[in-house]
């Protein structure tokens, strides 16, 4: 009986362990990979920043070839809060996707031709996408490279699956099309605390202004 | 289990507890810095990307 008894109360004590243990791995998600996270874009931001404090006009607008894990641009989406600012890092692993959003390496460059595609966590590691949802067609996105500034107008909004790979294809979901329009897309996943599906955010290139010449009206420039 | 560990630990009972406590702090900081950094990919919450394997992923059991 006694040996029972023991054996109920370990086995017990071990049931508990292992519900705190799930308890801490949801704190580690939702506080601390954020805080990971944000700490992470902010060094590729000041990173950023301070390469382009030295750049004179003529230098290259990125330093090619991209450098997996480093930023190359800044994603501001209004919508999202005036503050709204977070880098765009070469590489779509997850330790890129932890220091900001991801550009596909294979997809096209911002103002390119094509379709520069970019992935975001929309739940936990800084979760620049968590709102993602609350953008609507015809906001504008604004990609500020080292010389440039990019504004996107979203054209679309849907949920595919997550094999559904033709959203990034240059000209999305037509394989060997040729093309022509300079396109944006965003992905994230859906819904926010799960990940079976894709929300997919499609835009295209509606102005470039030099960085010479101002910001544009819709960061509060008069561009 | 924790009886018996309680058991163990040397000293009066403040010393049990400030040692106790640094077990705990321990433990946390082994599964933050080590067990769930591990643990976290094998799941399928981060996924964020299109990718032709992420139906593989998605079917694979949960490590």
């Amino acid at each position: 009986m006694n040996a029972a008894r023991r054996t109920v109360g370990v086995v017990g004590e071990l049931l508990i362990t292992a519900g705190v243990v799930v308890l801490l791995f949801v704190a580690y998600q939702l506080v601390w990979t954020n805080i990971q996270a944000d700490r992470a874009a902010n060094v590729q931001t000041n990173n950023l920043e301070r390469n382009w404090g030295d750049r004179t006009p003529d230098d290259p607008e990125f330093d090619l070839p991209l450098k997996r894990g480093e930023a190359f641009a800044l994603l501001r989406i209004p919508r999202l809060g005036d503050n709204y600012r977070v880098p765009i890092v070469e590489g779509v692993s997850l330790d890129d996707l932890a220091q900001g959003v991801g550009h596909y390496p294979e997809t096209a460059l911002p103002g390119q031709i094509g379709n520069f595609s970019v992935a975001g966590h929309r739940a936990t590691n800084g979760e620049p996408f968590a709102y993602l949802d609350q953008v609507n067609v015809g906001d504008d996105v604004f990609v500020e490279t080292g010389t440039t500034w990019y504004t996107y107008e979203v054209t679309k909004e849907y949920i595919v699956e997550p094999t559904q790979v033709g959203v990034i294809l240059p000209v999305p979901n037509e394989p060997g099309a040729v093309p022509r329009r300079r396109l944006m897309t965003m992905t994230t996943c859906n819904p926010r605390w799960d990940s079976y599906q894709r929300l997919i955010f499609h835009a295209k290139l509606v102005d470039e202004l030099p960085k010479g010449e101002g910001r544009p009206v819709g960061l509060g420039g008069d561009g | 289990m924790y009886g018996w560990l309680w058991s163990h630990l040397p000293g009066p009972t403040v010393m049990r507890v400030i040692i106790a406590m640094l077990l705990f702090v321990a433990v946390v900081a082994v599964l933050f810095l080590w067990v769930f950094p591990w643990v976290e990919p094998r799941l399928p919450f981060t996924d964020v990307t299109v990718d032709e394997s992420a139906a593989a992923l998605a079917l694979r059991p949960l490590a």
